[in-house]
């Protein structure tokens, strides 16, 4: 089975036309920010977009539209990254059932740990700081794969793919469920990286750099996306 | 500890709930870091060293007991009392905090040290048990912060520490809080996090509280020895509301004493805001219809912040906390009141909850004198002078 490549773009104006030339350029899964003005797990590059989006006036609702719109443009899956506040605010239940509608699959919610507002079904986020018992109840409840936070910090493009994935992805699948995808994201930026990741588990995220080549316009990105889609065929 | 007789611990100790308040909304990654702080915290509390050590420090280093003043002049016509921790070391009740918590930074074998600051003051206290300790320092504070509290940058610097500038959004205390939150994600390893106020994750509103409420059982001590009874009315400024919280924890059993918070007419979260997420807890904030969080404004920087600790929140609706406001314009005034009658230069902080003293009908009062004012000089001079 082929791995799988994930493309974070913030929500806004273009966002429709960016997904989409993700998607042709090999994005096997859309995951759309939703921006929120004081982002805890986020670098420079995501936090900036988020504040542009913002000015742009992409509120919860502008980014449900932008949701629907990108979905009826390409067929992956699409999945909000939307911080716990945006949630409050909106409602949990209401939110999920919106997404939902808009065309979502599942939902991330980076501030969110495993063992709070257990109800809310939800892609989980492990790092490499979890527990094993923490690794075993996220495998256990998350909503379709597990994202593999690589490394301990935020968002953001590094030099080197994180040396504490190996052990992570190691733990985490003696510790899942047969068959339950990892993907594994933050500081994944360069073909290199991607392939390197890809050798180890099943889907590769990538979002600071994705933002950036996106500011060149479609495609700029299409491109970018190509190159991480052959790095991880090549894998 | 003089701390274990702080009256109501708050409830729902486990999880670190305060009604609907409170909790933990952080990024995975640092969820073993605050269950290894809560079970750090727990050792200490249970060991009789701990306590030995942090109040041989309060005492000899830090100058406690702070003393209790009546402010005659301030106020003829009621009896105010000042509970003075500008005169603690460092010039404020953050140390109280900042001791406390290397104490037990030390105890987990952390050797580098983050902490955010707004006025300046508890990055100061923060630099301060640093140095003394012989800990690296990295305090992140907003660049409109650090040219409002110039002096207290000079003062950090000189003990050693690295002012990180944060230049994002607001540029105030909301922003460094963030970027000191998201170093300790990157360096959750080698680093504590030496939050400055009862906001936070769990279990950082209680750890802050407990550290505070030497200044709560000492201020009842102190006035039950002077005037024969409680006080009517205890009044302190809410920004994240530590100074506040740790007076308020002597006196939450004494039904009879009227509680009085006071915040920043620009940064009012109990007065105006709305349940929201900031900083890793749910709480009153300053924050729009979707949860983006607003700008605060206030004079006194250490004010200047949209949100509140988790217990002031549930303390409102219980009604047991009065929870006022005060304008930039009256904290100037009570300032410039309380130096010129009584040779004491208030915090700007400290001065919003010496204006509403001056005006609540309670006879009896005390107040508590956060910290000083040397800080403020150039903000307050440039806003009396364009008053003029």
């Amino acid at each position: 089975m082929s791995k799988k490549l994930v493309i974070f773009l913030m929500s806004g104006r273009q966002t429709p036309d960016l997904a989409k030339a993700a998607v042709e350029g090999g994005a096997d899964l859309i995951e759309l920010g939703f921006p929120f003005s004081d982002p805890l797990a986020d670098g420079p590059v995501i936090r900036r977009a988020a504040e542009a989006a913002l000015a742009e006036g992409m509120r919860t609702k502008a980014c449900l539209e932008c949701l629907a719109e990108i979905r009826g443009r390409v067929q992956v899956p699409l999945v909000p990254f939307v911080y716990s506040a945006l949630l409050e605010a909106y409602g949990y239940e209401r939110f999920v059932a919106d997404a939902r509608t808009a065309g979502a699959g599942a939902i991330l919610v980076p501030d969110l740990p495993v063992d709070s507002h257990s109800e809310l079904e939800r892609i989980q986020l492990v790092a490499p700081t979890s527990t094993d018992e923490r690794i075993d109840l996220a495998a256990k409840t998350t909503d379709g794969w597990l994202y593999l936070v690589t490394l301990t910090g935020t968002t953001g493009a590094r030099t080197e793919l994180s040396s504490a994935l190996a052990g992570l992805a190691a733990r985490a699948r003696r510790l899942s469920p047969p068959g339950l995808p990892l993907y594994a994201g933050f500081g994944i930026s360069t073909p290199e990286h991607a392939r390197a990741a890809a050798g180890i588990v099943d889907g590769v995220i990538v979002g600071s750099r994705a933002i950036e080549v996106a500011a060149g316009g479609s495609d700029d990105l299409r491109r970018y996306v190509s190159s991480l889609r052959a790095a991880i065929d090549a894998a | 500890m003089s701390s274990s007789s702080a009256q109501s611990a708050p409830p729902d100790e486990g999880h670190g709930l305060y009604g609907p308040y409170g909790g933990r909304y952080v990024p995975e990654t640092l969820i073993p870091a605050l269950d290894e702080l809560e079970a750090g915290w727990r050792a200490a509390q249970a060991d009789e060293s701990f306590a030995r050590e942090l109040n041989e420090l309060l005492a000899n280093y830090g100058g406690r007991p702070t003393p209790l003043t009546l402010a005659k002049r301030f106020c003829g016509e009621k009896r105010v009392y000042l509970k003075r921790e500008d005169l603690m070391h460092t010039g404020a009740h953050k140390l109280n905090n900042a001791l406390g918590q290397i104490v037990l930074a030390r105890r987990l074998g952390k050797r580098r040290i983050v902490a955010e600051t707004g006025a300046g003051q508890h990055g100061v206290a923060t630099a301060t048990v640093c140095a003394r300790f012989g800990l690296d320092c990295v305090v992140y504070m907003g660049v409109e912060d650090m040219r409002r509290q110039r002096p207290n940058v000079e003062r950090m610097r000189l003990l050693g520490a690295e002012v990180h500038p944060v230049e994002i959004g607001t540029q105030t205390l909301k922003e460094a809080t963030s970027e000191a939150i998201r170093d300790w994600i990157a360096n959750v390893e080698t680093t504590h996090y030496l939050i400055g106020s009862c906001v936070g994750p769990h279990p950082y509103p209680k750890i802050v509280r407990e550290l505070q409420a030497v200044i709560g059982c000492e201020s009842r001590e102190q006035i039950l020895a002077r005037e024969g009874r409680l006080p009517e009315a205890v009044i302190a400024c809410v920004g994240g509301g530590s100074n506040s919280i740790g007076m308020f924890a002597g006196f939450l059993d004494d039904a009879e004493v009227k509680l009085y918070g006071v915040e920043a007419a620009g940064a009012a979260s109990l007065g105006s805001g709305r349940i929201a997420v900031l900083h890793g807890a749910r709480s009153l904030v300053l924050a729009d219809e979707d949860g983006q969080i607003a700008d605060a404004h206030s004079i006194s920087a250490g004010l200047d912040y949209p949100g509140v600790g988790p217990e002031h929140a549930a303390l409102r609706d219980s009604g047991r906390v009065t929870y006022l406001t005060c304008t930039d314009g009256e904290a100037l005034a009570a300032f410039e009141r309380l130096t010129k009658m009584e040779g004491i230069i208030p915090a700007l902080e400290s001065s919003h909850a010496l204006a509403r003293a001056l005006d609540i009908d309670e006879s009896l009062v005390l107040v508590c004198l956060s910290g000083r004012g040397d800080k403020d000089l150039d903000e307050a001079l440039a806003q009396l002078g364009r008053q003029a």
